[in-house]
């Protein structure tokens, strides 16, 4: 095997662990001189992660999981330093990579204290990103699911709003009670396998031979700790404390990356692991995520505060995520993943859009702004994508994942679909409120006009806004590759709920097939 | 009657006193410094940390020569064997770092005298023989040499009101705890007719076997002697000393004991269980499992409540020491019989334990001005920017307190609860991991105010405003040395723990069950 092959996926996961010794190292009297290796060592860490988008081999001959590497870490506890990527980690990785890169860019003037700790945590939140999602040992995956949190906590906590202590501590003890839990599992899935090597448990799902309670016992373990990373309504509250209040790009990276690791952890682990568990408590789980679908929603058409209010359409897009999840039926899966891989982008496009709004205004209050149509026309252009992606316009990306999404339910239950529907027409509403609200009308409030007329994006915001809107364009216009990606990963998990029902049948490759009709309101009758 | 063998006595002495070399070179140079002290002028007292220090080095050295050896001395009273070893070289490293962190401490607080090093070291040399002795009287002796430097240690700041309301405790419950080991030994000797430990076991067993049933006798013994060894721990219910001494004690002081006193009752308590209390060990798994239970709930609940640093950090102790315990009790296997992951573990745990630990109160003891302690917890706040280096070596010792990796109280946690649950203590296993989750709440207290609070000088009105704003002076040589040995090994054993194990490993290969 060629050098490159056991080692592409260890140099993604370093580069920024590199780059964070590297400012460590460097004075802090030069925030210059630490913004541009900062941006350096992103830039790099997109650049070694690339080459896996031709290197990637899909299709049925491909191995489950390609460019392994397996070193022994600690002999005396069976701990192994083992990583992996299959199609659902791919597209993860690539966008943890991308939206790091973005959310260091972003930081080059809304960040002046204490350049090197921002810089140092960015960097290590990332690293602690890919680690879970290329991880292929349990404690590996623990260590760096545990790693993310300290950062995280430090950028909400030091560089964030006015609530700041308030949001950091309470997303830490939110996500640790759900980790803790979480270790409680892994300890006692290595007492029921022997092992702490993802793959060989994978291989043997946990069956009738171990007992139901195990089985029931561990799904709980572990569900509690994806739930609240997710977050799945009633574990949500910390969310939108925690992205309201945190610095802009710590909330890019938050909101697109580490709620990821939740649905990760669903479709990694609970599903493919637990599957009788999982198809047990399916119904629960459906109408938990339909609950927050509408609770997001409805909270989200009386915001006043710009970012709580994307915070909670955040919510309410999770639900989407894993309603597809927990349908458990093929669509569901594939809408339930690009659903959060569109999440991913264009949450992380509407907080870098709130924080351009932030510099210029220094408020978060939608009633500040208005009319911006005229003064920021770019600004305007790019929101009006985003907007339109995020509530399901077709070629767009928010209609592939919803309209995969809602097959995939209305395969099980009509209703469950139905709710959904209802909860597209919400979004729809309140983010095109929003849009009215910001772009268009007058800039009425006082303290608006107090202001001079606010300036159009910058060559930086342009930078860190295109690549998103080009990959909404892009998701929405042709789809396929990503599909094809998630084939293999989503054919193990079907095949894993459902050994017999989906046998039969192949798969469906959707969108392979004429295109569906422009709006799914009609499939779900 | 025969004649002596003169020159096979002078010869076997010989031998002996090469085997306890470590202890005799500590104390020669204790008495070395109580005796040079005088001649030193007030500005040079620094020379006396100094002999200190190069008197660990020596015995260190003369460990390292002793290691391979092994062997009985002192007609059976002292064991050399890789469990000695490994706490010895433990305490002499933890004696080394609180020399270094305390001649700037004692500077501050005008106390530099000779006595402070000289009684560091006679506490050195009490630990080294709890955890080489083999008698019962050499292990009485010796606690009580570590016990009385320690409450002299203790009251060391004579002016200060808090620091003689400490050592004052300290003795009160310091007797007493040591009169219940006593009166504990009392009863093994009348069980068994010796003070070896190794007749004591035999006697125990044979007796176990006549019996062949619950044995009252030896659970008074065990309840006792447990409990004069737990005390030293500070592991709950025995642990009310800790949180005044550890507030009111000089902070190096309050570092030292922490760990010290905990690695000395952990040695005593380990010896006495895995060989005069084998027999018993049904009986030691509950109390020990209840011991733990309750450290754990009744340190982390509270220390919650606590302002004061040295106060709450006193709580954690007690609550780290739960944790050891935990390992204790996964050394017996459902089965009865012997495992030694579990040994391992809390053998590991306490070592890491004593490094991340110390450096936690030392940075606390860095903070400390003349005349103010700044030990609140609001002293901590902007301490990330009045003094960057201070705040993120607490970043990573509470971070490795509190269990999260990439440090090394993240993998001793770990590999207790993973031992844990290899001996079937399910329960045990899921309170300890609950119990990170409030831990948390406080470490992270500590960890908001250095880095997300600013320094708040209305909230001080009665202290000197522009001392508390003032950076802490830089670090000297000594402090640089101690903080960087102890981050080093919080993260090297976080990061990459083999050698650690092994180490841990190690200490075990005494014989203590075929």
């Amino acid at each position: 095997m060629p050098f490159s092959d056991t080692h592409i996926l260890s140099t993604i996961l370093f580069t920024p662990l590199v780059g964070a010794l590297v400012l460590f190292f460097l004075p802090r009297e030069r925030p210059d001189l630490q913004r541009w290796i900062a941006n350096a060592f992103a830039l790099l860490g997109l650049a070694v992660a690339l080459p896996l988008v031709w290197r990637f081999r899909s299709g049925p001959a491909a191995p489950q999981f390609q460019f392994l590497a397996d070193r022994v870490w600690i002999p005396t506890l069976d701990v192994h330093f083992r990583v992996g990527l299959d199609g659902l980690s791919l597209l993860l990785v690539l966008l943890t990579v991308l939206l790091g890169a973005v959310a260091i860019l972003s930081s080059w003037r809304a960040v002046h204290t204490r350049e090197r700790e921002y810089y140092i945590s960015l960097l290590l939140l990332q690293t602690a990103l890919l680690g879970i999602f290329l991880s292929l040992d349990f404690i590996l995956f623990y260590v760096f699911w545990e790693l993310a949190l300290v950062p995280a906590y430090l950028l909400i906590g030091v560089w964030g709003g006015e609530r700041r202590l308030h949001a950091a501590i309470k997303f830490f003890l939110y996500t640790l009670a759900g980790s803790v839990v979480m270790l409680l599992a892994i300890l006692a899935v290595y007492h029921a396998r022997g092992t702490f090597d993802i793959r060989e448990i994978l291989s043997h799902p946990f069956s009738a031979t171990d007992g139901w309670r195990l089985e029931k016992w561990l799904f709980w373990g572990f569900f509690f700790a994806f739930a609240i990373k997710v977050p799945m309504f009633p574990f949500h509250t910390w969310l939108p404390d925690a992205l309201t209040e945190a610095p802009t790009a710590a909330s890019v990276v938050i909101a697109g990356a580490l709620l990821t690791t939740g649905t990760y952890g669903f479709l990694r682990f609970s599903v493919p692991m637990l599957p009788h568990a999982a198809f047990h408590y399916r119904g629960f789980l459906v109408a938990l995520s339909l609950i927050a679908i509408l609770y997001g929603a409805l909270v989200c058409l009386m915001q006043q505060d710009l970012k709580r209010l994307i915070a909670y359409s955040t919510i309410g897009q999770m639900g989407f995520c894993t309603l597809g999840i927990f349908a458990l039926t093929p669509l569901g899966f594939y809408g339930g993943i690009i659903q959060q891989i569109n999440l991913g982008i264009s949450s992380a496009a509407f907080f870098l859009l709130a924080g351009i709004l932030h510099r210029r205004r220094r408020s978060r209050q939608i009633s500040d702004f208005g009319g911006l149509a005229a003064p920021m026309p770019n600004f305007a252009a790019i929101y009006t994508i985003v907007t339109l992606g995020a509530l399901g316009m077709p070629l767009l990306d928010g209609f592939i994942g919803e309209f995969s999404v809602l097959r995939g339910a209305y395969e099980v239950h009509w209703i469950w679909a139905a709710f959904g529907l209802l909860g597209i027409t919400l979004t729809a509403a309140y983010f095109l409120w929003l849009y009215q609200r910001i772009v268009f009308g007058e800039a009425a409030s006082p303290a608006n006009s107090a202001h001079e007329t606010p300036r159009d994006l910058d060559a930086r915001e342009f930078a860190t806004l295109i690549p998103l809107v080009l990959l909404i364009v892009w998701i929405g216009v042709y789809p396929q590759p990503i599909f094809r990606a998630l084939h293999a990963p989503v054919a193990r998990l079907v095949e894993a709920v459902h050994p017999a029902s989906y046998r039969a049948a192949p798969l469906p490759v959707p969108l392979a097939a004429p295109p569906p009709a422009p709006a799914p309101r009609p499939e779900s009758k | 009657m025969p004649p002596l063998d003169w020159p096979g006595i002078l010869n076997q002495t010989l031998q002996d006193s090469f085997s306890i070399l470590p202890e005799a070179i500590l104390a020669v140079f204790a008495l070395t410094i109580l005796l040079t002290d005088f001649l030193l002028p007030a500005k040079q007292k620094f020379w006396n940390a100094l002999t200190a220090l190069i008197g660990v080095l020596s015995s260190a050295a003369f460990l390292f020569e002793l290691a391979p050896q092994g062997g009985l001395a002192f007609d059976r009273s002292i064991s050399i064997d890789p469990f000695f070893i490994f706490f010895a070289f433990l305490i002499l490293a933890a004696t080394f770092l609180v020399i270094l962190l305390s001649v700037r401490y004692l500077e501050i607080q005008g106390e530099q005298r000779g006595e402070y090093y000289a009684l560091l070291l006679f506490a050195a040399v009490g630990i080294l023989f709890v955890a080489c002795g083999n008698d019962l009287v050499v292990l009485f002796v010796a606690l009580e040499a570590m016990a009385i430097s320690f409450y002299a240690l203790a009251g060391f700041l004579r002016g200060d009101r808090r620091s003689n309301e400490a050592a004052l405790k300290f003795v009160l419950m310091g007797a007493f705890s040591s009169a219940i080991l006593a009166y504990g030994f009392s009863i093994l000797y009348g069980l068994s007719g010796s003070t070896n430990l190794a007749v004591i076991a035999q006697r125990l067993a044979e007796r176990q076997m006549q019996i062949a049933g619950w044995d009252p006798l030896a659970t008074l013994a065990l309840v006792t002697v447990a409990a004069g060894a737990l005390f030293k721990m500070a592991a709950a219910p025995f642990h009310q000393w800790a949180p005044d001494v550890y507030q009111g004690a000089p902070t190096s002081i309050s570092a030292y004991v922490s760990v010290a006193s905990l690695a000395a009752g952990f040695a005593l308590l380990l010896r006495l269980l895995l060989t005069v209390f084998w027999p018993v060990r049904v009986e030691w798994v509950a109390i020990l499992s209840a011991v733990a239970v309750i450290s754990m709930i009744l340190g982390t609940l509270a220390a919650l409540q606590q302002s004061n640093v040295k106060r709450l950090l006193a709580y954690s102790s007690i609550a780290q020491a739960g944790y050891i315990l935990l390992g204790v009790v996964a050394a017996v296997n459902p089965d009865g019989s012997f495992n030694a992951a579990g040994l391992c573990a809390a053998a590991f745990y306490l070592f890491v334990y004593a490094f991340f630990n110390i450096g936690a109160f030392a940075i606390i003891a860095l903070l400390q001005r003349k005349g103010s302690i700044g030990d609140e917890i609001d002293d901590l706040n902007g301490l990330a920017q009045r003094h960057p280096a201070a705040a993120i070596l607490m970043l990573i010792f509470l971070l490795s307190l509190a269990g999260a990796p990439p440090t090394a109280g993240f993998l001793a946690k770990l590999f207790i609860f993973w031992t844990l649950i290899g001996t079937g203590h399910y329960a045990l296993a899921a309170l300890g991991v609950l119990c990170i989750l409030p831990a948390a709440y406080f470490y992270f207290r500590m960890i908001a105010a250095m880095w997300m609070r600013q320094p708040d000088p209305d909230s001080q009105p009665d202290r000197d405003l522009r001392a508390e704003l003032a950076p802490p002076p830089a670090f000297t040589r000594a402090q640089r040395l101690a903080f960087g040995a102890m981050a080093l090994v919080t993260l090297a054993a976080g990061i990459l723990p083999e050698q650690f194990l092994r180490l841990a490993n190690y200490s075990l290969l005494y014989p203590f069950r075929n």
